[in-house]
């Protein structure tokens, strides 16, 4: 089974590598990484925290478009791509499970993602430490950032899959894709916005709303890292309202989200007939 | 043991039946060939047979597994009719991945590779392989493991005459090992002699199988005779044989087979007035074409 995962992963690695997908995901990161590095240079010293520190707060806010953007560009084509090619129908005459062959592509396109990401953190985090010898305090934070980058990009890839599965088409697959990145990472966090300003500091506020904002991975993972870090805190000035929710909530909602999004995929799977 | 049976076999779709109570079974080393016309429900059959779509009747045992399940998959090998691959791999990349799924060593790529007559190209992306080259690949992905069973699909479309003839000396060491066979085409001519049996479908009914001499013979079609009189001698064999009909040349008729001798003494009896005859057996087109007819009606 591992055998049949690692073969799975390392063809889907190498086709992503010649399609141009880690290249481009890399650059992205990087490019980004290195523009919001520069700009953000001017508050640190009136803020009080290192260098590195201030890069990750403004990077988190980065990432949480970036790294769903990049997964769901990734992982669309998984299934339906294979339909449209005619590649499928023999792939499932091999005595290997549709589960394998989910995995195999997940931990394929799951290294593209944390290649960029480390990457493009790493561009980042030199440009800190080379300018401010304190920035090695925010390292932890960087740590922290990387490990939850790739959780949340592991569940928008597990997502691209359940969505090429049901579209079964790539054009299909695509257009579900971008309305799952609207939906998770601008029109969730803008209703709940509407709710919260016509609630006015009501029970949804208080009792409600901490949970819809864990709820979604995009928001469990900029609460997370917010939340764990003081500096990080204190530079965004998100401190406060990250702060009232209980940091492990946010992570078990990050560890939650790729194991049900690939059981997803894998229902959505099954239901795709060759 | 049979390593293939097919017991009242029954697929649907909506109204249509795309294949209607077919029973088959088939035996290690066997070569069967499947023909039909576009639709008459060959891919349909192979498909059941290899698990990727549900039977709605009729019961299918691979090996004493069920069609799709990880036992059946062990033991069955698929050439899907204009297979297809990833382009951006490359021929060897893509073996070695198939080997692995099946449990192989990648190391025999190579080698598989050259059997089929693609060492050189071995380590090119298959994007740039010719339609011919990419069947190669789907037929040495197909020998993998010395399968038990072997699905083709049109496995000689887009093959030259030259590569079709390896291809079937490929089959018969195959065969020759075990291996059964069943390949599906839509023209008699290309498997003939390559095959133990034919089974026709028409319209998804089994409405023949057998040898080639036995359907030749229950087909009982009759042979075509071309009569060339002598200049001016056209009239007097016409006379002799009214149930000719006259055309540009000379004179055609047909007669049952076991009349040919009385027709060649009746031609003999014309003595100098015949330049020169013919006498065609039916072709194994025109047998085919009988027995699809045959299942339309």
């Amino acid at each position: 089974m591992i055998r049949r995962i690692l073969s799975t992963a390392g063809i889907e690695f190498r086709i992503a590598l010649r399609n141009r997908w880690v290249t481009i995901a890399v650059v992205m990161m990087a490019l980004f990484a290195l523009v919001l590095s520069a700009a953000g240079s001017a508050p640190t010293g009136a803020l009080g925290a290192d260098r590195l520190s201030v890069t990750v707060a403004s990077l988190t806010s980065l990432s949480v478009y970036l790294v769903p953007l990049i997964a769901l560009l990734i992982s669309f084509d998984a299934i339906a791509g294979e339909v449209e090619r005619g590649t499928l129908p023999l792939l499932m005459t091999y005595p290997v499970t549709r589960g394998e062959v989910l995995l195999g592509k997940l931990a394929a396109q799951l290294g593209v993602v944390a290649l960029a990401v480390v990457l493009g953190y790493a561009v980042a985090a030199v440009a800190a430490l080379v300018t401010d010898p304190a920035a090695a305090e925010g390292l932890p934070a960087l740590w922290r950032l990387i490990w939850t980058s790739t959780l949340l990009g592991a569940s928008f890839l597990a997502l691209g899959h359940a969505a090429s599965c049901l579209a079964r088409r790539p054009s299909g697959a695509a257009g579900m894709a971008i309305g799952l990145w609207l939906i998770f990472v601008v029109l969730y966090d803008l209703g709940l916005l509407v709710a919260v300003v016509g609630d006015d500091g009501g029970v949804f506020t208080k009792q409600v709303f901490p949970w819809l904002l864990v709820l979604n991975p995009a928001d469990a993972f900029r609460i997370y890292n917010l939340a764990s870090s003081d500096a990080v805190g204190a530079a965004t000035g998100l401190g406060g309202a990250a702060g009232s929710i209980a940091a492990w909530k946010p992570l078990l909602s990050l560890i939650l989200w790729p194991v049900g999004a690939a059981l997803l995929a894998r229902a959505a799977f099954g239901r795709v007939q060759p | 043991m049979t390593i293939l049976t097919l017991s009242n076999l029954t697929k649907r779709y909506g109204a249509q039946t795309a294949l209607d109570a077919v029973s088959l079974s088939i035996e290690p080393g066997e070569r069967i060939a499947l023909l039909g016309h576009n639709g008459a429900g060959k891919s349909t059959l192979m498909k059941l047979v290899l698990g990727l779509i549900a039977a709605d009747g009729g019961r299918i045992k691979v090996g004493g597994h069920a069609p799709g399940s990880t036992g059946a998959r062990g033991l069955t090998a698929y050439l899907p009719e204009n297979v297809a691959f990833h382009p951006a791999l490359t021929g060897r990349e893509q073996i070695r991945h198939y080997l692995r799924l099946r449990g192989e060593d990648a190391g025999r790529a190579d080698e598989l590779l050259a059997r089929v007559g693609l060492a050189d190209a071995a380590r090119r992306r298959i994007g740039t392989y010719s339609k011919g080259m990419r069947q190669r690949v789907g037929l040495a992905q197909a020998i993998i493991g010395a399968p038990r069973l072997m699905v083709l699909d049109e496995p000689t479309s887009g093959l030259d005459p030259i590569s079709r003839r390896d291809f079937y000396t490929l089959l018969d060491e195959l065969a020759a090992g075990g291996t059964a066979v069943l390949l599906s085409s839509h023209a008699l001519t290309e498997v003939e002699a390559r095959t133990d049996r034919i089974v026709i479908l028409s319209q998804g009914k089994m409405v023949a199988t057998g040898t080639l001499p036995d359907l030749r013979a229950k087909a009982a079609l009759p042979l075509v005779v071309h009569l060339m009189p002598e200049a001016g001698q056209g009239e007097a064999v016409s006379a002799a044989f009214p149930e000719a009909e006259m055309n540009g040349v000379g004179l055609s008729l047909t007669t049952p087979q076991a009349e040919k001798l009385a027709l060649v003494a009746r031609i003999a009896a014309l003595g100098g007035k015949v330049s020169d005859f013919e006498i065609l057996p039916p072709s194994l087109d025109d047998i085919y074409t009988h027995f699809s007819r045959e299942g339309a009606r």
